[in-house]
């Protein structure tokens, strides 16, 4: 396998909970709660989960947009959680983020040429100032648009052209691991295909680690060489696509896999759906134990007290990281086969 | 006319051999600064008993604005609607007077929203907003209608009806608000409800539980169910007839099986290769290359050849009717015949 870029090790983030007049915290709502994984060069590394399991917030804390509240990020040899703002800043320049609302997240007073361009004004060493505009016009026309468009402004674009955008400023910098949450899902069926191929071919031209956060799983499963499963700030399972998605381990994994609908009619009432019971519980109440046990079909004595860890489970023959004291591969997706369905 | 009934057995309108709603040759224009967007083109479904109509289509194709005009609740002006017919049991609601139209909304045809806390009230409670149903339609007194609303309540699975009929909106997860939608909107016994992306704003394991309750209140109600959606997974699973809509206009209708096996509109066809899939690792997708057309300046002849890659010389001249390609199958394209075998 190839390097490790990015080695996050029990990285843990609680925001305060403050009421009263004298604001006093009361609690800490668990956002992250101990994450672990490895980012390999060139890689695709997904990350599922339902909203409020801290999936966003893990995306911001690998560049420390969030401020951790203990553990360890190791980029390139480096721990960045224990840099100076201004070591911080350079770091960055090769962990770069692509945000999901391509409404918000481009400023409307500011021109393409000035978006794109912006990290240029903070890295003012990558590219010489006259040959930037040259710059931008490459980055313009790699990510699909027209390069005669710099100058204008993110109104004039749809949708799928402003998260274009987003992608040609993120990549701006030449960075090695690009983080991307939901890039995808404020778009439309057809404009989503597009983005996500560009995606694909940005990362074999540029040799980029995606960290590919979103809650589709079927986005995820076809971007992602490996993939991890978020429940309440925590990995429940964590593994190569195939196995997590053939083979899952973890109850939560297997129902949330079998709940989604599959685009085949056929399937419809064949497919075995595990309905979880209630709602997420609070992060900022966690349950004991394993956090899942609450909604668990599998959930014994044991789950209750003692929590389990993210260690290799499996049946011995194909096993990967997950954390179930009672992990047992479990098919939930019918697999079709491709020449079915042609065209 | 106008006189509250208390029975609801004694329904004034009755459907023809199971046919609830014929929409047809329906016309809505938005006047905009840009010009007139021309949002519905003639636009025809219809609706029987117990069935499920899946609209099918990504935004701006109209399939909202279809479900709006349907439910009497669209903005007039901007829109306003040009031409065609929308027949509930026989007769044009379009012709109806806005207090007939009331009867009608909620106690006929009913609808529930993708965004359950901005369709709900921030300032009353649930219960107070179920019970309003039987205050208003029914002229229940307060408590006989909160009686009725727990009900309501505990049928659409709220853990703690009772207790939870005095908290509001914000007091309850996503999945549980679209429950108390689910619960206002079926609250007297409609025959038509309307689900506007009921779905798209929740998570996917609440999504199987908000689905398969709308499927069973369906079955205990022999409902006709229209469901508003971009998911083409969400249709794979519950309808049993889909209307493919793009730019304001059905480009193709089918039975659901047929349509997933086999499209017949080049549209279809795209949209189905583009879609990811759970059950298998795909190699690169099929993207339908360019942009849906602006409403206000739509192309000459079919409205998809700008994006098609079957696109021939008469694509950019004349506009295709949707017409059968096979018994039961419609399409809106010069060629769908060869669409249709592959």
């Amino acid at each position: 396998m190839a390097e490790v870029v990015l080695e996050a090790r029990d990285i843990v983030k609680h925001y305060p909970i403050k009421t009263g007049v004298l604001r006093r915290t009361t609690g800490w709502v668990k956002a992250v709660d101990g994450v672990s994984f490895d980012l390999h060069k060139g890689e695709t590394l997904g990350i599922v989960g339902e909203s409020g399991c801290g999936k966003s917030t893990l995306g911001r804390m690998l560049m420390r947009l969030e401020e951790p509240t203990s553990g360890s990020l190791q980029f390139d040899g480096v721990d960045m959680y224990a840099q100076s703002t201004s070591d911080m800043r350079r770091l960055r320049r090769d962990i770069q983020i692509v945000f999901q609302d391509p409404y918000t997240s481009l400023n409307p007073r500011k021109t393409v040429g000035d978006i794109v361009g912006e990290p240029f004004d903070i890295h003012p060493d990558v590219v010489p100032k006259q040959g930037r505009r040259q710059r931008v016009q490459e980055l313009l026309d790699l990510v699909g648009l027209n390069p005669e468009h710099i100058n204008r402004y993110p109104h004039q674009f749809s949708g799928g052209q402003r998260q274009r955008i987003g992608i040609a400023r993120g990549i701006a910098l030449n960075p090695k691991v690009l983080i991307c949450d939901e890039p995808v899902s404020a778009l439309d069926v057809s404009v989503q295909a597009q983005v996500v191929n560009l995606m694909e071919k940005l990362q074999d031209e540029l040799g980029l680690a995606y960290v590919f956060i979103a809650h589709d799983l079927s986005v995820v499963r076809h971007i992602s060489d490996r993939v991890g499963v978020m429940y309440l700030g925590k990995l429940a399972e964590l593994g190569e696509e195939d196995e997590v998605y053939t083979r899952p381990t973890h109850p939560y994994t297997q129902a949330l896999l079998s709940a989604v609908p599959v685009p085949d009619p056929v399937l419809r009432g064949k497919r075995e759906q595990i309905v979880l019971e209630g709602d997420v519980p609070s992060p900022a109440n966690p349950p004991t134990g394993c956090r899942f046990h609450t909604r668990c079909w599998k959930a014994q004595d044991r789950c209750t007290t003692e929590e389990p860890g993210l260690t290799m489970r499996g049946d011995g023959v194909a096993e990967h990281l997950s954390a179930c004291h009672f992990a047992e591969a479990r098919a939930v997706v019918e697999t079709t086969d491709m020449s079915d369905h042609s065209g | 006319m106008t006189t509250v009934t208390t029975d609801p057995s004694a329904k004034q309108y009755r459907p023809e051999n199971g046919r609830l709603l014929d929409v047809e040759e329906l016309h809505v224009e938005f006047h905009t600064q840009e010009g007139v967007a021309r949002a519905l083109n003639g636009v025809n479904i219809y609706l029987d008993q117990g069935e499920t109509l899946a609209i099918l289509g990504e935004s701006g194709s109209g399939k909202s604005v279809t479900a709006q005009t349907v439910m009497g609740i669209l903005d007039i002006p901007p829109a306003k609607i040009t031409g065609g017919a929308i027949r509930y049991c026989g007769q044009d609601l379009l012709q109806m007077g806005e207090e007939q139209r009331r009867e009608i909304r909620g106690p006929e045809i009913s609808m529930i929203f993708q965004d359950a806390l901005s369709a709900l009230n921030p300032v009353f409670p649930v219960g107070w907003q179920i019970a309003e149903m039987f205050r208003v339609h029914r002229g229940l007194n307060k408590s006989d209608a909160l009686d009725q609303a727990v009900h309501l309540m505990e049928r659409v699975q709220i853990p703690g009806a009772r207790d939870r009929v005095k908290a509001y909106p914000h007091q309850f997860s996503g999945g549980m608000r679209q429950r108390i939608m689910i619960a206002m909107a079926i609250a007297l016994d409609p025959a038509v409800l309307i689900a506007d992306e009921p779905t798209t704003a929740l998570d996917v394991t609440v999504q199987a539980q908000i689905m398969g309750l709308l499927k069973e209140l369906q079955e205990e109600r022999q409902m006709g169910l229209i469901l508003i959606t971009h998911d083409l997974g969400v249709v794979a699973d519950v309808a049993d007839r889909i209307s493919v809509m793009y730019a304001g206009r059905i480009v193709e209708k089918a039975a659901v099986h047929d349509i997933y096996a086999n499209p017949a509109h080049p549209y279809t066809e795209g949209l189905l290769a583009s879609i990811p899939r759970l059950d298998r690792k795909g190699q690169e997708l099929y993207a339908i290359g360019g942009l849906p057309p602006n409403l206000t300046r739509m192309p000459p002849g079919c409205p998809f050849h700008p994006r098609c890659g079957r696109a021939r010389d008469i694509c950019s001249s004349d506009d295709p009717d949707l017409l059968e390609v096979v018994p039961g199958r419609l399409s809106a394209c010069h060629f769908s015949e060869e669409v249709l075998n592959g």
